[in-house]
């Protein structure tokens, strides 16, 4: 199954590399969503609540675009057919699929999260790291194993585009409260770790259940 | 199929909405601090009480039609979600009135409750675009399900994350649903959900009845037609 997983895996990271699709595409977007922030609510730094919000909502929009891109080459080439005819476990399918979104993920936040410390963050990113990294990383997994569901659930259906926004964003919603108020101490004028523990176990929590459930019911999924 | 035992459900659910009503205006008593607009608190509280049962009620049926491939549970688990979105709408109308008259505002955010039913409910709005969207309806009943089953596992871990926000920058001392109601309150409160619980389950014997007896005709005809 590990091996049919990074075979799969290996495949899609090959695709992004040549195609250069979908990360260049949520980078740019979430640059695009800064400059919008900056004009629509007219600041030019932001700090603490504003500027965790902010940043978070900006990532899981971006989220968005890769998550409805993750079965485009299955959908639009008929991959789907030698996927499923080939004798490979569903959970190697949803294991890769949701590792390679892992990996978009981190990929556009090497890029997005800098810049947003240039472009809006009035404190300056020193004083978040390292707590920030461990915030990403839980809020990133959380999104892969939600997005391999939701990009699973949309890819047969005719008006896909609009379901995986619609269903996505609602299930973020914990991933949101959780990783928001764990960052906006970290982007206080005064840095400070503040009930971290609390929110990085909620996020625990949520990636524990989603993981468990996604694996559990993909086998349903993309069949015949 | 579907239809047995509903005359009595139906009776038994009029005696009891008509007996809780009765006891909402005539037996329970004005609330000291809110006045006459908390008698709405015996709607909304039983009907989002209801809905949620329902979304969850919903899941388990989709795991029980993943298990045993049985369409007529994806039915009864499409029945139940389709009228908990009903109730829904109800939940979020009576809420905001009460919140109306008795914070000023139509909406608030500081209500735990009522902001993660919010969520809740505009998940489940997305189970109508994304069931009729698929055409093949044997695809459709398994995708169905797993919306259902990943949406029920949602719905607790929502209102976690919702009351631990809400929490963090408003400590609350009690939950003001809680338990301690008053006695002849209290009875009025479990009348009132428990005619609110016979109306969903009268309701959805009804629904699954209809549209298992739609479904007959339908496939009566394609017969009709075939051998015509």
């Amino acid at each position: 199954m590990i091996a049919a997983a990074r075979t799969i895996l290996r495949k899609d990271l090959l695709i992004e590399l040549r195609t250069k699709e979908s990360v260049p595409a949520m980078v740019l977007f979430s640059i695009t969503v800064y400059v919008l922030f900056h004009f629509g609510l007219d600041r030019d730094s932001l700090d603490g609540e504003l500027a965790s919000g902010v940043l978070w909502v900006t990532l899981l929009l971006a989220a968005v675009i890769g998550v409805a891109r993750l079965f485009a080459a299955e959908r639009e080439q008929g991959g789907i057919d030698g996927l499923l005819l080939s004798p490979v476990d569903h959970t190697a399918l949803f294991v890769a699929k949701a590792t390679a979104l892992f990996l978009f993920l981190t990929a556009v936040e090497l890029v997005a999260v800098p810049a947003f410390g240039l472009l809006l963050l009035g404190p300056g990113l020193g004083g978040a790291f390292p707590e920030l990294f461990a915030v990403l990383a839980l809020g990133n997994l959380g999104v892969a194993a939600v997005g391999a569901l939701v990009s699973a659930l949309a890819a047969e259906t005719r008006a896909h585009e609009l379901i995986v926004p619609i269903l996505l964003l609602p299930l973020l919603v914990p991933v949101l409260i959780a990783c928001a108020q764990a960052t906006e101490p970290l982007f206080r004028q005064e840095a400070v770790t503040e009930d971290l523990g609390r929110w990085l176990g909620l996020l625990t929590l949520y990636d524990v259940v989603f993981v468990l459930l996604s694996v559990a019911v993909f086998d349903f999924l993309l069949e015949d | 199929m579907y239809s047995k035992g509903l005359a009595p459900l139906a009776a038994a659910t009029v005696v009891t909405i008509t007996a809780a009503f009765a006891m909402v205006f005539f037996y329970a008593p004005n609330d000291a601090d809110q006045g006459f607009i908390q008698k709405i608190f015996y709607v909304h509280v039983p009907m989002a009480i209801v809905a949620l049962c329902g979304f969850v009620a919903g899941g388990v049926f989709a795991i029980k039609h993943l298990r045993s491939g049985d369409s007529s549970w994806d039915l009864r688990s499409y029945v139940a979600i389709h009228l908990s979105i009903i109730l829904g709408v109800g939940v979020l109308a009576t809420g905001a009135i009460w919140a109306k008259a008795s914070w000023g505002h139509w909406w608030v955010w500081d209500e735990p409750v009522l902001v993660s039913f919010l969520v809740v409910f505009l998940l489940y709005c997305v189970y109508y675009p994304l069931r009729f969207s698929i055409e093949d309806p044997d695809r459709q009943a398994r995708y169905s399900s797993v919306f259902a089953i990943a949406a029920g596992a949602f719905v607790p871990l929502n209102f976690v994350a919702v009351r631990m926000a809400e929490t963090f920058t408003h400590p609350r001392v009690l939950s003001q649903t809680g338990g301690d109601l008053p006695g002849d309150m209290r009875l009025t409160f479990l009348v009132s959900l428990l005619g609110m619980a016979l109306l969903f389950v009268t309701l959805w014997k009804l629904e699954l009845t209809a549209k298992h007896a739609s479904m007959q005709l339908k496939r009566l005809r394609n017969r009709a037609r075939v051998a015509a």
